[in-house]
């Protein structure tokens, strides 16, 4: 048994908080991808933690499923940063701003 | 400070010390690794601290009776996905230094710490107004049922009430590798025609495809034509019209 | 053949319709033939229609002729009808009868004109329109009427449109005709409201519905609608520069026909007039006043035509006075003598225009009576005629409005009588200055050269002149002030019954005001004779103030055209630059002035709509716990 559950909720919501501050701020793409995933896991922390205080499966299943996709969202988002910045000498998002209005 | 704070941890639950203990080591380590993917300069170190915390998440994964995906998150995500990153930052040559200091845009730096933390506390707002969980118990199955092991469970969940998705998620790799490939290829006749064509002036006519460490004719302009060209000719293109 | 009525109007429109479309090819001259044809097809009908009427008995001599119903809407139904009484046929024997003697006339006088037949085109819709007009049994196909010949008379007038001057008389025309129309508009409002419907017959027989207030404004209104068709004061300074026109179409409209229009109107709807004898004292001031003042403005005028045309106002002042005085039978028989020694007068001054090749100042004419033999031939019976020497048509036409204006009042009698005297003076004046006198056409002048002898008309020009000069002449027997005489008195009597002053005075009475009426207009011959005898250039017979048309023109122009300028100029820059335009241009300015603002939201840069995205997150989360909180 573990101890309450409301601790592991703290700790993931603080997780997804540094993830979301580093998607706004960091200019790498690489990086900001990489805070992408440390939301990811915030939302499968908090998951499995309500799996847990409520005894359902369902939330493992989910996060089954979170883990699956976020897999296949790398995979096709690296491809696009490859294919975007393949001859370009730095990556930042800063650069990819045409849409300018 | 922290034993008051252990002794009203082990008193709110029917949690051991240990637990405690594990709980509280694989926080920092999932906070320290996390602050270190935001606050490195060097894309690699913030890869091996993803790894970190990607290893404190699993180790609470365990914590919580949630064995299976423990060891998924481990072999995936650690091994494969963050793999996959040092692999792109490799080919791409991104591992040099970003200025961590500077900030181009306006406002975005303060407006994003103001705007996070309005959200973060309020989801803690929310979540203790509503005594941290609510809803309904063993919906989709116990997770404790009958004493059967976790993977057993979790994989009769996902193959009976879950089996649509599970499907789905199988047509979604599907896709996902196909377009991986689509992004990946390169051109083959039009590409060999310019290679052929532009090999009398240019001697990098072939070496679109290397990796953007060379430098190139300070090429760094607009995006305008690389997007359209996706898994089309633009190296050669890039060099024979610079 | 009371029922021929209908091909009265529909000859003039098959003529119309005719020349419309195949006139341009037809060409001259055949296509003035065919629109005489048309009008004397017309007549025909008029006279067999005529014929009929009369085969009725006195008391039945009314017939209703129904097309269709014009506008059927609840509470007003109109139908397109006519009306044929004894009123209605006079009207229409000497329109289609003048109508066809000067179209045979304008065959000639337009003849090698480039639009030769859009002249007749215009011609055979004005007189279908008037027909239309005295034939109509309601209000509102009057009023059809009414707008038709304004708008025929509005392109005639401005026919050589070429000069500016020319299209300017035409629009003054059209715009006094249409202040006039407001005018019979309300009136028509009010009598539909108070008699429920606009036929004739039904608010004559429902005339008590009408009360005193609302008749005398019905009145007053209608008569505003004459004014400005009869060309009275106030709204008379369109006639004189109407004389822009050819002629025939001044002997027409304009002497004729059209003007008499507003009398005409008056006298159909006489028992309305009898409700209001304050409105008819009205009338007949106003009457009497237009005629003084036109026939002081006509001694001075330098212009043949514009004599004539001051000389038309003069006359119809007459008319309006009887109508005022409620002596309608006088008034129309005016009507009838003035159409024929008027239409003859103007006719002779085109033949004189037409002769000297478009000379019309009368100081430039002269001693045209050995050249132009024929003209002036005819043109003796219209001056005497007009000017009130017996036993022309003119003596006795004006000596019955005269008695019947003494039986009302003498001091309207007596500016009457100043007038007539005024009247023979001008006449004379005019009438030795074109035919007397000194050659003055030999004698060049600083803008022109002399002119060559001056051509007789042709036969097509001379036949109409003859035929009217006898009509001038013997038109005045129709009705003589003797017991059993007055032919045209008891023709009319059906109409006019219960009408005041339809009686005349004590025959001795009527003998001494016949003798006066005499002995005045020999003195105003006699006065012009000597006076225009000694030389051509009088000014001291020709003060200014008479000349400028007592500065009429010029104080509308100060009053109405400067302010209405003023006011459209500032409209146009105001009101339509600054404040309408600047609130279209203004949204779209604002719209351009916000899109700019909010095109800022739009860098381009990716992590900035991350941030749009985390402050939507942050928004909604806080609308969350606030929800939490406060429930």
């Amino acid at each position: 048994m573990s101890i309450n559950g409301d601790w592991y909720l703290i700790l993931a919501a603080a997780l997804f908080a540094i993830g979301a501050v580093g998607l706004l701020v960091r200019r790498n793409v690489l990086v900001m991808f990489m805070c992408i995933e440390l939301m990811l896991n915030a939302a499968n922390l908090t998951f499995v933690t309500f799996s847990r205080m409520l005894g359902d499966i369902g939330g493992q299943a989910v996060v089954f499923f979170v883990l699956v996709v976020a897999a296949a969202e790398v995979v096709i988002g690296l491809g696009i940063v490859v294919t975007i910045f393949r001859r370009r000498v730095s990556t930042t998002a800063d650069d990819l701003h045409v849409l300018k209005g | 400070m922290t034993a008051a704070i252990v002794l009203a941890a082990v008193q709110t639950s029917r949690a051991t010390i240990p637990d405690v203990i594990t709980f509280a080591v694989a926080a920092a380590v999932i906070l320290v690794g996390a602050l270190g993917v935001v606050t490195s300069a060097n894309p690699v170190h913030s890869a091996l601290s993803l790894v970190l915390t990607l290893f404190g998440v699993a180790v609470l994964f365990i914590e919580q009776d949630a064995q299976f995906l423990a060891v998924v998150q481990v072999i995936v995500y650690a091994g494969a996905i963050v793999v996959l990153f040092l692999f792109v930052i490799m080919y791409l040559g991104v591992d040099r230094r970003e200025n961590i200091e500077a900030e181009p845009l306006r406002g975005q730096r303060p407006l994003a710490f103001v705007l996070v933390a309005i959200a973060l506390v309020g989801i803690l707002a929310m979540l203790a107004a509503a005594h941290w969980v609510t809803g309904a118990h063993a919906v989709a199955g116990s997770t404790t049922a009958g004493g059967k092991s976790n993977v057993y469970l979790l994989g009769k969940a996902v193959f009976t009430t879950y089996l649509f998705a599970f499907e789905a998620t199988a047509a979604l790799l599907v896709v996902a590798i196909v377009g991986a490939v689509m992004l990946a290829r390169r051109p083959t006749n039009e590409l060999e025609d310019e290679e052929l064509e532009s090999a009398a002036g240019d001697d990098e006519s072939g070496s679109g495809a290397d990796a953007g460490g060379l430098p190139r004719h300070g090429d760094s302009d607009g995006v305008d034509d690389v997007p359209s060209d996706a898994a089309a000719n633009a190296p050669a293109h890039g060099e024979a019209r610079s | 053949m009371v029922h021929a009525a209908f091909l009265m109007p529909l000859f003039p429109l098959v003529g119309f319709a005719v020349l419309l479309t195949l006139g341009r090819r037809i060409g001259d001259p055949w296509a003035g033939w065919i629109g005489t044809a048309a009008i004397g097809g017309a007549f025909v009908a008029a006279c067999v229609t005529f014929a009929g009427l009369v085969g009725e008995p006195a008391s039945t001599r009314e017939f209703t002729q129904t097309f269709f119903t014009w506008i059927p809407v609840g509470g007003l139904q109109v139908k397109a009808a006519l009306y044929i009484d004894p009123l209605s046929m006079t009207m229409c024997l000497f329109i289609t009868g003048v109508s066809m003697l000067i179209h045979l006339y304008s065959i000639g006088y337009m003849k090698g004109d480039r639009d030769y037949s859009k002249f007749f085109v215009y011609l055979n819709l004005f007189v279908f329109s008037m027909l239309v007009l005295v034939l109509a049994n309601n209000l509102l196909v009057t009023f059809v009427g009414w707008e038709g010949v304004g708008v025929c008379s509005y392109w005639l007038i401005s026919y050589w449109f070429q000069s500016e001057s020319n299209a300017s008389a035409g629009k003054k025309a059209f715009i006094y005709n249409r202040i006039g129309d407001v005018g019979f508009l309300l009136a028509m409002f009010l009598i539909f409201s108070k008699a429920g419907s606009l036929d004739y017959s039904v608010i004559f027989a429902h005339k008590d519905l009408i009360g005193g207030g609302v008749a005398t404004a019905a009145v007053l209104l209608l008569f505003l609608g004459a004014c400005g068709k009869s060309a009275q004061i106030p709204l008379f300074n369109w006639l004189p520069d109407a004389m822009a026109g050819p002629t025939p179409v001044s002997a027409l409209i304009h002497a004729a026909t059209m003007v008499t229009a507003g009398v005409y109107l008056l006298c159909r709807v006489s028992p309305i007039l009898q409700l209001s004898p304050d409105a008819d004292w009205v009338i007949a001031i106003v009457g009497v006043s237009t005629a003084f003042v036109a026939m002081t403005i006509a001694t001075s005028q330098q212009d043949i035509k514009k004599v004539l045309a001051f000389s038309t106002v003069s006359q119809i002042g007459y008319m309006i006075l009887a109508v005022g005085c409620g002596a309608y039978t006088a008034a129309i028989f005016l009507m009838v003598c003035h159409a024929f020694y008027k239409g003859l007068l103007f006719l002779g001054a085109g033949s004189v225009i037409h002769g000297t090749e478009d000379e019309q100042d009368l100081k430039r004419l002269g001693a045209l009576r050995k050249v132009l033999p024929w003209t002036f031939g005819t043109f003796i019976f219209g001056w005497l005629a007009i000017s009130g020497i017996p036993p022309f048509s003119g003596f006795w036409s004006k000596g019955d409005v005269l008695d019947n204006v003494f039986a009302k009042s003498p001091v309207l009698w007596a500016i009457g009588l100043v007038t007539a005297l005024g009247t023979a003076y001008y006449m004379t004046r005019l009438f030795y200055l074109t035919f007397y006198g000194k050659a003055r056409w030999r004698e060049p002048a600083p803008d022109r050269p002399a002119h060559h002898t001056p051509h007789e008309s042709p036969w097509v020009m001379r036949i109409p002149l003859i035929v009217l000069a006898v009509l001038a002449s013997v038109a005045g027997f129709i009705d003589l002030p003797v017991g059993g005489l007055d032919f045209f008195n008891t023709w009319l009597d059906p109409v006019f019954a219960g009408s005041l002053y339809n009686d005349h005075e004590h025959s001795l009475t009527v003998w001494a005001l016949s003798v006066t009426d005499a002995a005045v207009a020999v003195l105003g011959l006699f006065i012009a004779w000597r006076i225009w005898r000694v030389r051509a250039d009088r000014p001291e017979f020709e003060p200014r103030f008479l000349q400028r048309v007592w500065y009429w023109d010029d104080a509308y122009d100060a009053i109405f055209g400067r302010p209405g300028e003023a006011l459209a100029r500032f409209s146009a820059t105001v009101i339509e630059g600054r404040i309408i335009d600047g609130a279209v241009n203004g949204v779209g300015s604002l719209v351009r002035v916000t899109s700019t603002k909010a095109r800022r939201f739009q860098t381009g840069y990716v992590r900035n709509y991350a941030l749009a995205i985390a402050l939507g997150l942050a928004l909604i989360i806080a609308f969350m716990v606030s929800r939490v909180w406060w429930s």
